[in-house]
């Protein structure tokens, strides 16, 4: 089926469709409502958004409650069960410290799903507000600013976040901070080229024409129209950051132990895969599953607004 | 084409300087001080005598000017903790890394191009949604994961490769490579939706253009359309995507090495954080900036040189 095909589309297509009248009206209020009805349509129409959508509620909702679910807390040891295969009683196994590998596979959803929502939005208001100042006033501001970008951006994202939480020492904020700082970048891009194909547009310029300051410009006529760019760009920097907190926690420069966290899991229990595969297995699923989850989500997202 | 590089030469330059600027501001912040690392926390008067020895006593300010001239000269001292030259530590272990990258390179580019290009001329059927899907999950998957569960299937269930996966000392070329297959697949898996995605949608644009058209229409077959007309002109927006994805192959190197444990310089940059060892990680990670910045920099020129408005004139 194609999910182009909507025969709603005649409503939704005049206001991209002509040159002239696109830049006026896609400012509207009331064509943006038009719009958003038409891509909330298309969303529920796309396996790929639901796919993610669902796997990510999923790891949210267990992230809640999990500990209330199961039948072991995921710290409680049991120095008679270590290692043991899985069973009837302890489904997934259990790990060196006899802890059931099933409730710390679940609760580990929680410190990733702290971290990479929290710097996700972290970063789009670093990285939109540098994007919007740059893109807006162009100039010196925009040269200062993207050069600063560029120096960000200089360096891998896993070797600069290693050298930072060095400097800054292992701690949840400065987790976040880290992957907020290091993703500011790519946002503050983004965001630039979609505020400068925007500020030519008529609104913009009937908007300098009444007198309106710079601020309300951005804040209240720009930043409504490209709220698509930056939810697809927040939706794809989401999954990086959950790609990125895993890693730092797998290579020992996030949490520490006995937290359940999947990275830092992985790390300390791939010692023993050779005899026990499900102590590493399971939270490399549940991982590989999250970042999916998040990445198929972004994907449907930004095909319905770019429908 | 000239311009370009220098311009581009004129930012790599400052940028690598306010690399290493950071990173010995770090090493002033970074908890501990050199001599009491070295020696424990029990012997004052040799700490600091040692930091005299080792200059760790001097202003920040004169010891990042001594630093840098020796680092200009590729005098990069020894590391306090492993007591080791740094130029050839680093420069071995970037051996190492290289052949890795290499190996790693010479089977992702033409796997994922091909792939790419099948899900274009198959566009909207059922072997272009598979190679989107299954590529797509691969890259976003962490490399230590895909590592883990393909030392979990390929070496210890099936037998295929060794376990433990390390490189033993003295092995021949063959044996190397044979240990090194494996380490190079979670690399492969990480680049490989990103360039069969970029080569999927330039073939799609190029196949839509209408040089193709006329070249169909001039009667020549199908296969030389697409290889010749198409594909060449498909390439050129490929070949950024490979040369921004060697910063991922570089930050994939470290949690790849620190899996298999094998010896090359993300390994070294990840022990030389873990242990504060910050001439070392000084060291390694201004040349793997350098090499990032410098790769980027080739694919632009290599897109600037495939591009006829640029090679002619202009």
């Amino acid at each position: 089926m194609d999910p182009g095909y909507d025969p709603e589309m005649p409503l939704g297509r005049p206001l991209q469709g002509l040159d002239g009248i696109e830049g006026a009206a896609s400012g509207l209020p009331s064509d943006r409502l038009v719009r958003r009805r038409f891509v909330l349509r298309s969303l529920r129409r796309s396996p790929t958004f639901l796919t993610g959508a669902g796997i990510l509620l999923f790891w949210i909702v267990m992230a809640a409650v999990s500990t209330h679910l199961t039948k072991f807390g995921p710290d409680s040891i049991d120095p008679y069960h270590t290692l043991a295969g899985p069973s009837g009683l302890h489904w997934f196994g259990t790990d060196e410290n006899g802890r059931d590998v099933l409730s710390r596979t679940l609760a580990g959803a929680r410190t990733v799903l702290v971290i990479a929502p929290l710097a996700t939005l972290l970063c789009l208001l670093m990285g939109g507000t540098i994007g919007l100042i740059a893109g807006f006033f162009k100039g010196y501001a925009d040269e200062i600013l993207m050069r600063f970008v560029d120096v960000l951006l200089s360096l891998p994202v896993i070797i600069a976040a290693i050298v930072i939480v060095t400097v800054l020492g292992h701690s949840l904020p400065n987790i976040i901070l880290t992957i907020a700082i290091l993703f500011t970048a790519p946002v503050a891009r983004t965001i630039r080229s979609a505020v400068v194909s925007e500020r030519e547009k008529e609104y913009v310029q009937a908007a300098r024409l009444r007198g309106e300051h710079a601020p309300y410009i951005m804040g209240a006529e720009i930043l409504p129209n490209i709220l698509g760019p930056i939810i697809v760009e927040g939706t794809v920097r989401l999954g990086y950051a959950v790609f990125t907190a895993a890693t730092l926690s797998f290579l020992g420069f996030g949490l520490t132990a006995p937290s359940p966290d999947w990275g830092l899991t992985i790390s300390n229990d791939y010692q023993y895969i050779q005899g026990s595969w499900w102590t590493v297995l399971f939270p490399a699923m549940a991982l590989a599953s999250l970042v999916v989850g998040a990445n198929l989500l972004a994907d449907g997202l930004r095909k319905a607004l770019e429908e | 084409m000239t311009r370009l590089i220098v311009r581009r030469l004129l930012f790599i330059i400052p940028t690598l300087l306010v690399v290493s600027l950071l990173i010995v501001v770090m090493e002033e912040i970074v908890p501990g001080d050199v001599g009491r690392e070295i020696l424990g926390p029990y012997a004052p008067a040799q700490v600091a005598a040692l930091d005299h020895t080792l200059g760790a006593d001097k202003p920040i300010v004169q010891r990042y000017i001594d630093w840098l001239g020796g680092f200009l000269t590729l005098h990069w001292g020894e590391s306090p903790i492993s007591q080791q030259p740094v130029f050839s530590l680093t420069m071995q272990r970037l051996w190492n890394s290289a052949q890795l990258a290499a190996l790693a390179l010479v089977i992702i580019i033409p796997t994922s191009i091909v792939l790419g290009v099948i899900a274009a001329l198959r566009r909207d059927g059922i072997a272009d949604r598979i190679i989107t899907i299954a590529s797509l999950s691969l890259t976003v998957v962490p490399e230590f994961v895909s590592g883990a569960v393909l030392i979990l299937l390929f070496a210890i269930t099936l037998r295929l490769f060794p376990y433990p996966p390390t490189i033993p000392p003295g092995a021949g070329p063959l044996t190397r490579i044979h240990y090194m297959l494996l380490p190079v697949i979670p690399l492969m898996f990480v680049e490989l939706g990103y360039i069969a995605r970029m080569a999927r949608a330039d073939m799609i644009d190029a196949l839509a253009m209408p040089y193709v058209r006329t070249a169909t229409l001039k009667g020549l077959s199908r296969r030389r359309v697409i290889l010749v007309h198409a594909l060449r002109n498909a390439l050129a927006p490929t070949v950024t995507v490979i040369g921004t994805q060697v910063g991922w192959l570089l930050g994939g190197l470290v949690v790849v090495e620190k899996l298999f444990i094998y010896p090359g310089i993300g390994y070294l940059m990840y022990q030389s954080a873990t242990l504060k060892d910050v001439k070392v990680l000084e060291a390694t990670v201004l040349v793997i900036a350098a090499i990032y910045m410098f790769s980027n920099l080739a694919a632009d020129v290599i897109v600037a040189l495939l591009n006829p408005r640029v090679r002619f004139g202009r």
